[in-house]
């Protein structure tokens, strides 16, 4: 197979109760080649970070295959993850939880350094490309704030020497001021180190702003991707179109967006 | 009532001033009643423990002519069947009891721990089998279960602890499971797993130190247990072999003499002075680190 990441009609199915199942993921297929930023948008609850997941080995697939650079992505069971799947890494949605309380930044960055198979950059280094200041090495992450453990966070995922980085929502917990900060800055030191990225948004507005292409995804099933300036200026769906109206516009008007459009 | 309503800083806003202008504040855990007549209370028996051949008036395996004498000047807590001097009996029994509950908490926390953070780290079948062997130990009471095991290993202080550690363990397996549950789908465990880090490095470095606060505080609680417990195998003759001084047999003893109320009274305040103790440490070390009673440990402290 080719470069990247490539989904082949990867489902994933939750089992519940009484014979029930819910298709969080259903049958996609997609492509990420490498150094492409790719945008990857939806309503809450259409399986974008179970498609996350998915590509992490995080959950069971219950049809297709995922596979990174030719390899198949098998689940992480109980074994350690192999080796060539170390260059996946994630940045979590929520901030506070990613980080482990009890050890210091410095450690934990150190620990990511030492799965890196090419020469790692300095921690602090890392640290001033997500403009963090040298002294935080030897602090806990209850000293730092949302957006400075979320910067943290992309430090440590950068210092494995990633190929492909998947931020699974990494700015929805952060206030509005800092969402377009945190995800350019995201890209940015995805792209200088060489890595492809997966980001993962229900906003629109912050993936147009650093997606080259992107993925619209409903009910688990991928139904419209393009370009992100043709989605942003000619969507195909209806379901695209109703997205893209319902961003607010900061007019001064106060205006909502119309709710009856957002309903179907 | 009302104190609990108000923030709890107010009040207490004089006092942190005056501690601050002397340049030292004591930690909130030490501000509380219980927690400090606790450790004076756990010091002093540890004291007496390490000094005990100094602080002991008499030999406490020696027997005298005076049998059974109340309490006087020469024997403080009186003498026993045997002559032998109750005071320097208890304070000799502190080297047993004290050691032997440390021992048996300690060891009891590491198995259970272990055994209870492997079922909630693995689940499954591990889960399953660990966690049904411990439903059958707590189906049990569990001074007759530490009976049963004691009695058929015979009596002794080794097969004493064998089996109050095999009594004792569970809690702290099922304590650590849920623990470990709550605590593996962290982002940061998860994180951990996608960097390389096989099942022994994710628990012992993400997992467990972010756990162990509530077993630690279910471990000096249990101190208290440990020692009833113990004393109470003694008490029914499974524990220490006579003439060993042990605080559980003497009040067995004081039994069979009704009539000499001192062998059993003091020897029983020594298991209640230290188990309370050991209660009142337990208790405020877990309302200081459960933040669901944080409130009322704030109207409480001094």
């Amino acid at each position: 197979m080719t470069d990247g990441l490539v989904l082949d009609r990867a489902s994933v199915t939750y089992r519940q109760s009484l014979g029930h199942s819910l298709t969080a993921v259903d049958g996609v297929s997609l492509q990420i080649g490498s150094g492409e930023v790719v945008g990857l948008v939806g309503e809450s609850g259409c399986g974008k970070s179970t498609l996350a997941r998915a590509v992490c080995g995080l959950e069971r697939l219950s049809a297709g295959s995922v596979s990174f650079d030719g390899a198949p992505v098998g689940r992480l069971g109980l074994r350690k993850r192999e080796q060539s799947l170390l260059r996946i890494q994630m940045i979590f949605q929520n901030p506070y939880a990613s980080l482990n309380p009890r050890r210091r930044i410095g450690q934990q960055i150190e620990d990511a350094r030492k799965i890196n198979p090419g020469d790692a950059p300095r921690v602090a280094e890392l640290l001033a490309q997500v403009e963090i200041e040298p002294s935080a090495v030897n602090r806990f992450p209850h000293e730092f704030s949302g957006g400075q453990r979320q910067r943290i966070a992309i430090a440590r995922a950068v210092a494995s020497g990633p190929d492909l980085l998947i931020g699974d929502e990494p700015i929805a917990s952060l206030d509005a001021s800092l969402q377009a900060r945190v995800a350019t800055l995201l890209r940015d030191v995805a792209v200088r180190a060489g890595a492809s990225l997966l980001f993962i948004s229900h906003d629109l507005a912050i993936v147009r702003l650093i997606a080259t292409r992107v993925l619209v995804m409903r009910s688990g099933r991928i139904i419209e991707e393009g370009p992100t300036e043709r989605i942003w200026n000619d969507p195909q769906q209806p379901y695209t179109k109703r997205l893209l109206k319902a961003i607010p516009v900061a007019d001064g008007l106060g205006r909502l967006p119309e709710i009856d459009e957002l309903v179907d | 009532m009302s104190t609990l309503t108000q923030p709890p800083e107010t009040g207490a806003s004089d006092f942190d001033a005056l501690l601050a202008r002397r340049r030292f504040r004591w930690p909130r855990i030490w501000r509380q009643p219980l927690m400090i007549i606790g450790s004076v209370v756990i010091a002093l028996w540890l004291l007496v423990a390490i000094f005990a051949p100094l602080l002991e008036p008499q030999n406490p395996l020696a027997q005298g002519s005076a049998r059974l004498t109340a309490p006087s000047a020469a024997h403080w807590f009186g003498t026993d069947t045997l002559g032998r001097d109750v005071l320097s009996r208890i304070i000799a029994g502190s080297r047993v009891s004290l050691p032997l509950a440390i021992v048996l908490v300690i060891l009891s926390m590491v198995l259970g721990s272990i055994l209870g953070a492997l079922a909630g780290y693995l689940g499954r079948v591990v889960d399953e089998v660990i966690m049904r062997i411990t439903d059958l130990v707590f189906a049990f009471p569990t001074i007759i279960l530490a009976m049963v095991v004691a009695a058929a290993l015979g009596p002794g202080l080794q097969n004493a602890v064998l089996a109050l550690l095999l009594v004792s363990w569970p809690q702290y397996a099922r304590v650590m499971r849920s623990m470990v549950i709550g605590a593996r789908n962290n982002e940061y465990v998860v994180a951990g797993r996608l960097l390389g880090a096989g099942v022994a490095t994710s628990l012992i470095r993400d997992v467990l130190p972010n756990v162990i606060a509530p077993i630690l505080v279910l471990a000096t609680l249990d101190f208290g247990n440990a020692i009833l417990l113990f004393s109470g195998l003694s008490f029914l003759g499974l524990g220490t072999v006579p003439p060993t001084p042990e605080w559980g047999s003497m009040v067995s003893d004081g039994v069979k003499q009704f009539s000499s109320w001192w062998i059993a009274t003091f020897s029983g305040m020594a298991i209640f002075s230290i188990v309370v103790a050991f209660n009142f440490l337990g208790d405020s070390l877990r309302d200081v680190l459960d933040p669901r009673s944080q409130r009322t440990v704030g109207g409480r402290s001094i």
